[in-house]
């Protein structure tokens, strides 16, 4: 039976109490914020209590608010089983985030932890083949970071030229 | 990227004294002409027979979504095309409805027709490559030539709708670009008159020839609890015998207002979640969107094709996620706006990128030919897995 969003939330309360944050946003946007060292529990028992009953893992997105000194890890949760979502957003420390992985629950995580840690340096912790996935392996920095600065060159390639036209 | 360089490497196994075998590690690409794209795998096999395919990915990488922080809300429709190439209309969408659901806008009737009309076009386009490059890579030329003359028909349309045959930059934030063209409904039927009965044909020549279904029935196997595990989605879900669509299930748009079927694997042939599976739903989702756009035409309404929109578009801080269901399936967009003229931020989960995740699971104890069958049955485009 499908859950709206305000059920989802007191059924994790009800398991995990205050670490869950309070609900924001409305419908399929509905979010709850978790501890990153908690998120692993939190998504276990999302995935594995039948009134929850989140078999799929949608979405897995990171988001640099270097503002508040954090990167976020955005869980798009879905139930094939019920049809409903949820939305957990985790906030890991900007200068070394690490956040626990959810890769041994949804086998998708897997990749898309990778393109986190990729893009944006979220360690993910327990992962077992935490690497690199669309940068070449020696790239410096993180290019989805908000002060990531293009390096002018990459082994010996200009990554920009000054234009042919001339007034 | 992050595979290092290609070396052979050899192991060798003590089986006892007796006669020992050595493990090949071959390099699949970037360059192959079936991966469909810039796209690499790592081979592990013994003999014929593949230990395991590791995909290596991110030739494409053009950072499409970094891009979407320095162009702005308007300035990013044309970028979307490039997620997906072989079907931009629905990046278009997503993009347009993500940006409409933090704005607050809501598009015309007009415009939503158009834009359903334009999509399912655009899923015929995306599937008749599918099948006919699937026949190609298993060494069927013919049936490829026949998708890719249908198709040319389509890009023909396309070209009158919005002057663009594959990048189409056709949806606008708010609605489409522009109304269809005078006498473009007659073309658009007189085509399906004389497509529907050509798909009948592709099935006699192919879809059943018993020498292409021995290539597909019963290779790659997915049940359905792998398929949700990895988050497959779209027509490799749904060969998996998953009945999910997100225009019937989460209808969007005006798909509340059409009548359509939602075809699955049933395993006709072998197995349920075989490749054939996977190959035969998209065949028979290409009659379901003709039976869409032809209601469509129908059913349109007069009216404005796009709402006012301000130039300078500033959607309220806010996030959203928005799933479109594209030719490769649900396509999750989940964009965050800081109030700004520049989107936050812009996530693409793609369907490519999951299904392509997968193949280092499934390709294991594989003849190293079905490979190339299953890569065919993902449907695989690069540059979306890349984006």
């Amino acid at each position: 039976m499908a859950l709206d969003a305000a059920a989802i939330h007191t059924a994790l309360r009800a398991r995990f109490g205050e670490i869950i944050g309070d609900v924001a946003g409305t419908g399929t946007n509905a979010s709850a914020s978790v501890p990153p060292d908690r998120i692993h529990e939190v998504c276990a028992f999302a995935k594995t209590d039948p009134a929850l009953g989140f078999d799929c893992l949608s979405n897995l997105s990171g988001v640099d608010y270097p503002k508040k000194s954090a990167i976020q890890v955005v869980y798009h949760l879905f139930s094939y089983k019920h049809r409903h979502h949820f939305v957990l957003k985790v906030d890991a420390v900007r200068d070394d985030p690490v956040v626990q992985t959810v890769s041994d629950l949804w086998s998708t995580a897997d990749w898309n932890e990778r393109e986190v840690f990729d893009l944006l340096g979220v360690r993910f912790s327990g992962h077992a083949d935490l690497r690199r996935i669309l940068m070449p392996e020696d790239w410096p920095g993180h290019p989805l970071r908000k002060d990531f600065v293009e390096p002018e060159e990459y082994h010996g390639i200009p990554t920009s030229r000054e234009s042919l036209l001339k007034a | 990227m992050g595979l290092s360089g290609f070396e052979v490497s050899i192991e060798r196994p003590t089986n006892g004294g007796g006669l020992a075998t050595e493990d090949m590690t071959l390099s699949m690409g970037p360059q192959h002409p079936s991966t469909h794209g810039v796209l690499r795998f790592v081979v592990r096999a013994d003999g014929e027979v593949m230990k395991e395919a590791i995909p290596d990915i991110g030739y494409l990488h053009r950072s499409i979504e970094k891009i979407a922080e320095k162009v702005g809300w308007h300035g990013f429709i044309p970028y979307t095309d490039r997620v997906d190439y072989v079907a931009a209309m629905f990046c278009n969408h997503a993009w347009g409805m993500a940006a409409e659901k933090l704005g607050g806008i809501e598009v015309p009737k007009r415009g939503e027709y158009c834009r359903v009309i334009a999509d399912e076009f655009c899923r015929i386009m995306s599937h008749l490559i599918s099948v006919g490059s699937m026949a190609m890579d298993i060494g069927a030329f013919t049936p490829f030539n026949h998708a890719i003359r249908e198709r040319e028909y389509i890009n023909d349309l396309m070209e009158e709708l919005c002057g663009a045959r594959l990048t189409f930059h056709y949806m606008r934030i708010g609605g489409v670009g522009w109304d269809l063209p005078p006498g473009w409904s007659e073309k658009a039927v007189a085509f399906l008159d004389r497509f529907e009965p050509l798909i009948d044909e592709f099935d006699d020549l192919i879809s059943f020839n018993k020498i292409f279904t021995e290539r597909l029935v019963n290779v790659a196997v997915i049940t359905p609890e792998e398929a949700i595990d990895y988050n497959l989605v779209g027509p490799n879900l749904r060969g998996s015998g998953v009945k999910y669509d997100v225009r019937k299930d989460e209808p969007y748009s005006i798909y509340r207002d059409v009548e359509f079927d939602v075809p699955v694997g049933r395993g006709e042939l072998g197995t349920l979640g075989d490749c054939f599976d996977r190959y035969i739903v998209r065949m028979r989702e290409m009659r379901e969107s003709c039976r869409i756009i032809r209601q469509c035409l129908k059913q349109i309404p007069d009216g404005p094709v796009i709402a006012k929109v301000p130039r300078n578009f500033k959607p309220p801080a806010g996030d959203t996620y928005v799933r479109v269901e594209s030719a490769r399936g649900d396509q999750g967009w989940y964009v965050v706006s800081d109030g700004t003229a520049f989107p936050y931020r812009c996530r693409i989960r793609t369907g490519s990128f999951t299904a392509i995740s997968m193949i280092q699971k499934v390709s294991r104890n594989l003849m190293l030919a079905d490979l190339i069958a299953v890569i065919a049955s993902f449907d695989l485009v690069a540059p979306e897995i890349d984006r």
